[in-house]
């Protein structure tokens, strides 16, 4: 399995997001700087987490004009597996990829704790290792996760089986004080259509080895990386 | 044209008339506007430490591991397997103070140059704060800019905030403080100086275009407050954490080079200070033209250029061949990159514009030269004892601990640590809220312990214990995660040193801190002085915070305060005297602020710090925790809240008159451990051999904390009012 990990100007966490893929599939992704309009053929696009062109216009918003997110757009929509975690969720959204959009915390703050987050689905490449309706804890680390649709993309997402993740208390329960940052109907994560393309806010790298207190995050790459074998 | 230099113009930029005489003396002529200028800044008291360093001297520097003590732009320690740590703290008091999210966000952006301008990768940031009380006016809204802008910086660089301390005191009500902390990584043999050799070599400027921001911000921080101080709002520097962290990548993508022959970060005084300072390490001399200076503005002046506290901005002096290479890389992460000079070897600083020279000044007497003062001092009157009269019985143990709990110098920090990104990086092996931040060397098995603590008010009724007492606390706190502590960065904090009283403080807290660092070996390799912390005339209290850093060598192997096992045992190491003089007990119970400090034994410190590191090591440990602020009962309280677990207390009766000294004194040098049963009896055979008082403290089990007597503390309500405070305070509970 090769990956591929974009790097903006500004992103932090594509080292972290390189070495939990290089835990789960032995590989070391290759490091596609913003500038690159091409790169090597890849079985995954990861856009990571931070804080792109330094975030100044808003979120995600000029990265998602950068030249290397031309070829990126081009491959996800003939279907190469695209995960954007956090500010790449951001991205995704931004470049029209992923609908809606991630506004402000509700809070006003940046928020960094650990979440729990159900699993809507099993049934996708990203989430296959997991069981419908399983929680699992991951951090979350931003200041901009609250994410908004309309009422009938909403409704859209909801029916055809595209909301990946939801901020959940423990037993899976939805409420208002498990989700971090007001996202609509507790959203942490979706699909595209066809569902190769996954953003999510939590940052599953951070808990991806049994040293740094927990292994929720390693079991989503491992499985990632399972079914793209 | 440079006008008149009159009285009046030297006043304003903060020299007295003698030492305008030495101005006049150095340069054998009188100064142009320009000159002026850099003279103020480099010998005001932040860039000089003119009222400090004679006694910064009393502080041991040195030991075997020590790489880099103090004089470069951060210390640097060994941590074996060929890698170093580099790390220093610094304050920003007055700009966050009068812009606190600006103040403090360049405050980190400051701090995380001075450790990669030495090579070094970032890999913590730490702080200390210190506001004024609670229900002052403006500590709402310094505490929440402060915080935002703290993380505001760090988290956008992509470096975590692990660690910190913040109090709360009326004695900072119009001065606060804000000390920043970074620690990072390097290779020990790739060490960047900012020493300039090589009369011919290239001077370049990288980073951030220079701005009319932070003209005279050094002076500034020289100077006492009044009630017009919010009026310096301009001098305060706006900080861009994205060209800082392009300016990481880039530095560090040059310095896996061999381009670099010297390198520093323009900080306080700017192009001043990292010039004069390249130039006068290496006993150089450099010419700069300051046309070629990346400006944001238009006609600025040499003054103003020289002057600029703009962020983000760093010099360097390359080798000829590097000039290219270098080029490329800054231009790759889109930055200006721009050749404003040359090192020469005339011993001057030249510089030039619009083709004739604005300013020439010899090096040697304006670095060595600055003025030194033994400023006159007045020994702080020893504290009346308490007494044993005066204070009522202890009466209800359990409303004591809550109101302990939820006291705003006790209460849980997860309202701030929460803003501050505090695992990207992916290496945090302890979060904010034990004894030490810990955080793994990456792709290693070993990681640094790192912790920030002084006890100012300790320090205002004892100067010599206080600064002992900090020094042991940050000791004592590496020591309970399991790390061997290596070293500390200072920063002292104090009001005007004009003042015999405040030098007095200032000497009394450095004798306490040389004594403790001796006594435990723990050199001191960088730090920070920061005085005039005053408005009108009304002094902080003096605080002398600790940075120290630790290496665990096995990160599997450190201890972390959470109780794990009901079932185990409780154990209390080092002896309790019941010790309540300037305790937070006798503050938030009874209003008091008087008797003295608890003593320091520094002998039975080591002794039991080294007792109960080897028990770490030899993993005999489940769970450790300092006692500290609140006393014994406290610390049991947060090992209980870090866990959800209780504790069933024993041994803990005493008479009435001696129950609240007993639960909440706060004598030195003492730890909480939890054991398995079958531990206990070696532990205790190992406590007997070393001459280290160990006693049975109870038993881990149940929801509650069941103290002898009957009295039952839920660890739920402890939660409730721990968690409640600092919401409660910032207005968003």
């Amino acid at each position: 399995m090769k990956a591929a990990v974009i790097v903006f100007p500004g992103s932090n966490c594509d080292r972290d997001v390189a070495v939990a893929l290089e835990q789960a599939s032995g590989a070391k992704p290759v490091m596609v700087w913003h500038r690159d309009s091409d790169f090597e053929r890849v079985d995954l696009i990861v856009l990571p987490g931070g804080f792109a062109y330094g975030d100044y216009l808003r979120v995600g918003a000029m990265a998602a004009h950068s030249p290397v997110m031309r070829e990126v757009r081009r491959r996800a929509e003939r279907g190469v597996p695209t995960l954007g975690i956090c500010n790449g969720f951001q991205v995704l959204t931004e470049a029209g990829l992923l609908p809606g959009a991630l506004m402000r915390n509700a809070s006003l703050q940046f928020v960094c704790r650990d979440v729990h987050c159900r699993i809507e689905t099993g049934q996708s490449l990203f989430t296959s290792a997991f069981a419908n309706g399983e929680t699992v804890r991951w951090p979350v680390g931003h200041h901009d996760g609250n994410y908004f649709a309309d009422p009938a993309t909403l409704d859209r997402l909801e029916g055809e089986g595209r909301i990946a993740f939801r901020y959940a208390e423990p037993d899976g329960s939805l409420t208002d004080a498990a989700n971090p940052n007001g996202s609509a109907r507790s959203i942490a994560g979706i699909f595209n259509e066809t569902k190769s393309i996954l953003g999510l806010m939590p940052h599953p790298e951070r808990l991806a080895d049994p040293a740094l207190g927990g292994t929720d995050g390693a079991r989503f790459f491992k499985g990632l990386v399972e079914a793209l074998r | 044209m440079s006008p008149e230099i009159t009285p009046n113009l030297v006043a304003e930029h903060g020299l007295s008339n003698e030492e305008y005489q030495r101005v006049l003396k150095a340069l054998g002529r009188a100064p142009n506007l320009t000159e002026l200028g850099i003279f103020s800044v480099m010998w005001s008291e932040h860039c000089s430490y003119k009222s400090s360093k004679r006694w910064l001297r009393l502080l041991p520097t040195e030991a075997p591991h020590v790489i880099q003590g103090p004089g470069e732009n951060a210390g640097v320690i060994d941590i074996g397997d060929g890698l170093a740590a580099v790390f220093k703290i610094e304050s920003h008091n007055h700009p966050s103070f009068i812009e606190p999210y600006q103040g403090a966000a360049t405050g980190v952006g400051g701090i995380l140059r001075d450790v990669f301008t030495m090579g070094a990768r970032p890999i913590a940031n730490l702080n200390a704060l210190r506001f004024g009380a609670p229900d002052h006016p403006k500590t709402r809204h310094l505490v929440g800019g402060v915080v935002a802008g703290i993380g505001g910086y760090g988290n956008c660089m992509g470096i975590p905030t692990v660690g910190g301390e913040v109090n709360f005191h009326p004695g900072y009500n119009g001065n606060i403080l804000v000390n920043a902390m970074t620690v990072g990584v390097a290779r020990a043999d790739k060490i960047f100086y900012a020493r300039a050799a090589g009369a011919g070599n290239p001077v370049i400027y990288v980073g951030a275009k220079t701005g009319r921001d932070g003209i005279h911000g050094a002076t500034m921080a020289s100077a006492e407050f009044n009630a017009d101080s919010e009026e310096k709002r301009p001098t305060v520097q706006v900080g861009d954490p994205f060209t800082e962290k392009l300016l990481l990548e880039a530095c560090l993508e040059l310095m896996a080079t061999d381009a670099i022959v010297a390198i520093q970060d323009m900080g306080a005084a700017g192009l001043t200070s990292s010039s004069v300072e390249m130039a006068g390490k290496g006993g150089m001399g450099i010419e700069l033209e300051l046309d070629r200076v990346p400006m944001r503005e238009t006609g600025m002046t040499p003054y103003e250029l020289m002057l600029s506290e703009s962020q983000e901005r760093m010099l360097m002096v390359l080798k000829p061949e590097g000039r290219d290479k270098a080029r490329a890389i800054f231009e790759k992460w889109e930055l200006d990159f721009a050749e404003i000079g040359v090192l020469t070897d005339t011993g001057h600083l030249v510089l030039k514009m619009g083709g004739s020279v604005v300013a020439d000044i010899p090096l040697a007497p304006l670095v060595n030269e600055a003025p030194l003062y033994d400023r006159p001092r007045a020994a702080a009157p020893a504290p009346r004892p308490l007494g044993a009269t005066g204070l009522p019985p202890l009466a209800d143990p359990e409303a004591a601990l809550l109101k302990l709990l939820a006291s705003p110098d006790l209460c849980s920090r997860r309202w701030i640590w929460e803003q501050y990104d505090h695992m990207v990086g992916a290496d945090t092996m302890q979060r904010p809220g034990g004894d030490a931040a810990v955080v793994r060397v990456h792709g290693t098995g070993k990681a640094l312990a790192m912790t920030t603590d002084c006890a100012p008010r300790y320090c205002v009724a004892d100067p010599k214990t206080g600064g002992a007492q900090a020094v042991a606390e940050a000791w004592r706190n590496l020591t309970a995660v399991g790390a061997k502590p290596l070293a500390v960065t200072n920063n002292l904090n104090f009001g005007n040193p004009e003042r015999p009283e405040i030098m007095g403080q200032l000497a009394g807290c450095i004798e306490g801190m040389a004594e403790a660092c001796r006594a435990l070996d723990f050199p001191v390799v960088s730090g920070n002085v920061s005085l005039y912390n005053e408005t009108e005339g009304r002094a902080i209290l003096p605080t002398p915070v600790i940075g120290g850093v630790g290496l665990i060598e096995a990160v599997a192997a450190m201890a972390t305060l959470a109780l794990k096992e009901p079932g185990h045992l409780l154990l209390l190491v080092g002896e309790s005297r019941g010790h309540l003089g300037q305790s937070l007990y006798l503050r938030e119970l009874h209003g008091r602020e008087d008797g003295p400090p608890p003593p320091v034994d520094l002998q039975a410190e080591r002794r039991n710090g080294e007792f109960v590191r080897a028990q770490i090591a030899a993993g005999r440990i489940a769970a450790c925790h300092d006692v500290s602020d609140g006393g014994l009962l406290v610390a049991i309280a947060e090992m209980a809240l870090a866990a959800g677990i209780g504790a069933e207390l024993e041994g803990l009766e005493a008479p009435p008159a001696a129950l609240a000294g007993l639960l909440f004194g706060e004598d030195q040098g003492r730890y909480v451990l939890e054991v398995g049963a079958s531990e206990a009896e070696v532990l205790a055979q190992e406590a007997a051999r070393r001459s280290v008082p160990l006693r049975r403290l109870g038993r881990v089990g149940g929801d509650a904390l069941t103290l002898p007597g009957g009295h039952i503390i839920s660890v739920a309500e402890m939660r409730r009012v721990h968690e409640a405070g600092l919401p409660a305070l910032m207005g968003a509970a």
